[in-house]
């Protein structure tokens, strides 16, 4: 089972449509079963119970999140496979000791694959669906998998298969969350 | 959360208003009115009926014309949504965006100029379960506009209906047409659904159609009783 993490700032929120449903519709596509659980509502059990974890993005606007930091402690002891989108990205690097930075984007733009790794394929350059006012600073014990320093699109954890990705994979790269359901 | 819908009285823009009236306060409407029929941003034929469906659905509405000029109608859109701050308070914006990131990714930039929440609840939506989802919750969803081969004559001012879908869902796969219209390929009016307190009935209307480029041109319609 995959469990999908809604971020939004509330559950069951209009937001929930547009950045959590598209997930799960590319992750049933993929013939694996999933559960959705907003965060605040999250139990160690179902972490237990997941084989691979997604967090999902919200809102431009939406910054909840990132003032309950505290609900994301388990994320640093986590083995299993971890896809961390946009607001997750951000989420992600706060546990592991980065920091989450002021950087507006929005719109589609070329994305530059640095490092091959088993979700984004070798190096090359795509193009990706941004939403976000943050981006991160690389954690300690990470490794910058696309991006450049100042405006990171994508991290892996060194020796864990976390994996954190600035851009909206919904939007024009399903392939990212039908290659993380297979890692 | 007090929201402002982007409204043109098609299928999108009115299903988006139906989400979010489930989960917010829905407190206007917000209708562009282009004068380009190519526009950009907005759905066009027949948009000045919206306001029919605003008071059927009992949502007050605000109307701003536009030239319909690729980057001046984006700043009518914002004076619009800026209007719709200052009248009704609203703290975000809904769209019934699926698709398009011209559209969605120049409302975002405007929902943050003026410090707006922005939603898109159809964003991404399985097109062809879109159109069943409005068909089972009760949407009565006519075609006013065809603008693609192979779509003939016929389409122009049917019902979306289990037949209509099933034929879009077979143009989807052999011509690539978005089942929805979203890349233009055809373009709807609702004249009935789950928030309309009264239904629409049209009393007259002009049929124009030739080399796959059709419009039903509303000239007469009313409210009435359900």
């Amino acid at each position: 089972m995959i469990l999908i993490v809604d971020l939004c700032y509330k559950a069951r929120s209009l937001s929930r449509y547009e950045f959590v449903d598209p997930i799960a519709a590319i992750v049933k596509g993929t013939g694996s079963e999933c559960e959705i659980v907003h965060f605040t509502e999250l139990t160690g059990d179902l972490i237990e119970r997941a084989d691979r974890i997604i967090l999902c993005g919200t809102a431009l606007k939406d910054d909840l999140y990132a003032r309950r930091i505290d609900l994301f402690s388990w994320i640093d002891g986590i083995e299993k496979p971890l896809l961390a989108i946009c607001a997750g990205m951000q989420i992600v690097a706060a546990v592991f000791g980065g920091e989450i930075v002021p950087q507006p984007k929005i719109g589609l733009e070329r994305i530059e694959i640095a490092r091959e790794t088993p979700l984004l394929g070798p190096p090359r350059e795509i193009e990706g669906y941004h939403l976000h006012n943050f981006g991160v600073t690389l954690p300690p014990g990470f490794e910058l998998v696309a991006g450049r320093p100042g405006s990171i699109e994508a991290f892996k954890h060194a020796e864990r298969p976390i994996y954190g990705i600035i851009f909206h994979p919904e939007v024009r790269n399903r392939w990212v969350v039908e290659r993380f359901a297979d890692i | 959360m007090h929201l402002g819908v982007l409204f043109s009285g098609g299928k999108d823009s009115v299903f988006a208003c139906r989400r979010a009236m489930e989960t917010d306060s829905v407190v206007c409407l917000i209708t562009i009115v282009s004068e380009n029929p190519e526009s950009y941003m907005f759905h066009t034929p027949n948009v000045c009926w919206a306001d029919l469906i605003a008071e059927a659905i009992g949502v007050p509405q605000i109307i701003v014309p536009t030239a319909g000029e690729e980057e001046a109608e984006l700043s009518d859109l914002r004076d619009a949504i800026f209007a719709a701050k200052k009248r009704y308070g609203i703290e975000g914006v809904v769209t019934g965006a699926i698709e398009s990131v011209y559209q969605a990714a120049r409302v975002q930039r405007i929902c943050r100029e003026l410090d707006l929440w922005c939603f898109n609840p159809l964003w991404q939506i399985d097109q062809v379960e879109y159109l069943r989802l409005l068909v089972s919750e009760g949407f009565e969803v006519i075609v006013t506009g065809v603008f693609a081969y192979p779509l003939d004559e016929s389409w122009v001012g049917a019902g979306i209906d289990e037949e209509r879908i099933r034929e879009l869902e077979f143009l989807q796969k052999r011509y690539r047409i978005n089942p929805s219209g979203e890349g233009g390929e055809l373009e709807t009016f609702v004249l009935d659904g789950p928030i309309f307190k009264k239904r629409i009935e049209i009393l007259k209307a002009e049929k124009t159609y030739e080399n796959y480029r059709g419009r039903l041109i509303i000239q007469e319609a009313r409210l009435v009783d359900k």
